[in-house]
């Protein structure tokens, strides 16, 4: 039988097992690495080059965000090569020499990539026209209902011509919110 | 008519999208591309794990089609397919290892309890060469050619059925190509 007192040092014990492993985690993240670099900018380039990286180990984590030892390795060699003054697109394309071109979160523009950098925007045209076909369908097919209710043709037209008005309208607000997300 | 067009667009890229996914059904995402294929082996000067003094370089891999295999103490699948690597050495596949950011003890003492599969092993203790190369994870297999050119990489164990589907064809026609 497991009395109130064992019960309550059961919940310290994992308490303080709670505590301990949460300390040991951030002391983790503190011993990381640490270098050093000759400039400010070196640093920031540092930071996005290593956010821009993918670790080839643990997928779906940038370099900067992994602890498997092949993204410290990268992280070491991109400090090596930013400090010997390479470009971030060399830099970029010394990884992808070696581990291909998984290991960049920004892949260049190739036949093999551009399903990834169109598709979208094809896709979104695709859209913008099925919008206009089903909003011109729409007000011509209020047209033809308002000729067959009798109402003078001028009438019709000039609903037909606000209606298109106002889908345009949408659309184009559609648009610009669109460019807001991007 | 129009109508139908209208219905129909939605099936069509439904179907169209299915067919891309459709294609990506049973690829292992953990398998990368092999960045270095059809590259010689890059340039390096490594010491011989076996002998501190001794310098192997990429010229060493140069003359006959080889097995490079990148392997270390603290891999548990490089002990699993290490007894298959003896075999194959034993029936006279040349198998070169690179001893991936290993210790020099350990891995003489890993070689002399188990076999030692391999003509020569390149220590690189750095994993220098393993990132020239690519490797993101030991074990791995890499077919290279007379002139030193790589021509495949397997990613994990080598057994029976890698090698006989995979490695062996490779190996062959490699050989045959000379």
């Amino acid at each position: 039988m497991r009395t109130p007192n064992t019960a309550k040092s059961a919940i310290m014990f994992s308490l303080f097992f709670i505590l301990v492993f949460s300390l040991q985690g951030s002391n983790l993240m503190a011993s990381i690495d640490l270098y050093e670099f000759s400039s400010e900018a070196n640093e920031l380039r540092y930071k996005e080059l290593t956010k821009e990286l993918r670790c080839p180990k643990c997928q779906n984590q940038d370099i900067a965000d992994s602890n498997a030892p092949i993204a410290a390795d990268m992280r070491r060699e991109v400090h090596r090569l930013l400090e010997a003054g390479e470009s971030d697109r060399s830099i970029v394309g010394f990884m992808v020499d070696r581990f291909g071109e998984f290991v960049s979160y920004k892949p260049k523009v190739k036949p093999d990539t551009y399903l990834l950098w169109y598709g979208p925007w094809v896709l979104l045209f695709l859209g913008v026209v099925m919008i206009f076909f089903m909003a011109s369908r729409r007000s011509s097919s209020g047209q033809g209902s308002g000729q067959g209710k009798n109402t003078s043709e001028a009438e019709s037209a000039k609903q037909a011509g606000k209606s298109d008005l106002e889908q345009h309208k949408q659309v184009e607000e559609l648009l610009s919110r669109f460019k807001e997300d991007d | 008519m129009n109508k139908r067009l209208v219905y129909l667009t939605p099936l069509a890229i439904a179907l169209g999208l299915g067919l891309i996914l459709f294609t990506a059904i049973g690829k292992d995402p953990t398998k990368l591309e092999t960045a270095r294929l059809n590259d010689p082996i890059p340039a390096f000067n490594l010491a011989s794990l076996a002998d501190e003094s001794l310098r192997f370089s990429q010229k060493d891999l140069v003359g006959e089609v080889s097995l490079l295999n990148v392997w270390a103490t603290w891999c548990p699948s490089c002990r699993v397919e290490h007894d298959y690597l003896i075999k194959l050495a034993d029936e006279g596949v040349k198998i070169i290892g690179l001893n991936y950011k290993d210790e020099r003890m350990a891995a003489l003492t890993w070689l002399k309890e188990l076999g030692n599969p391999y003509q020569f092993t390149i220590y690189d203790p750095h994993g220098k060469l393993g990132f020239d190369l690519g490797v993101y994870g030991a074990p791995e297999t890499y077919v290279v050619d007379q002139n030193s050119v790589v021509r495949y990489r397997h990613v994990g164990v080598v057994n029976e059925q890698v090698w006989k589907n995979t490695l062996e064809p490779l190996v062959k026609k490699y050989q045959a190509s000379r």
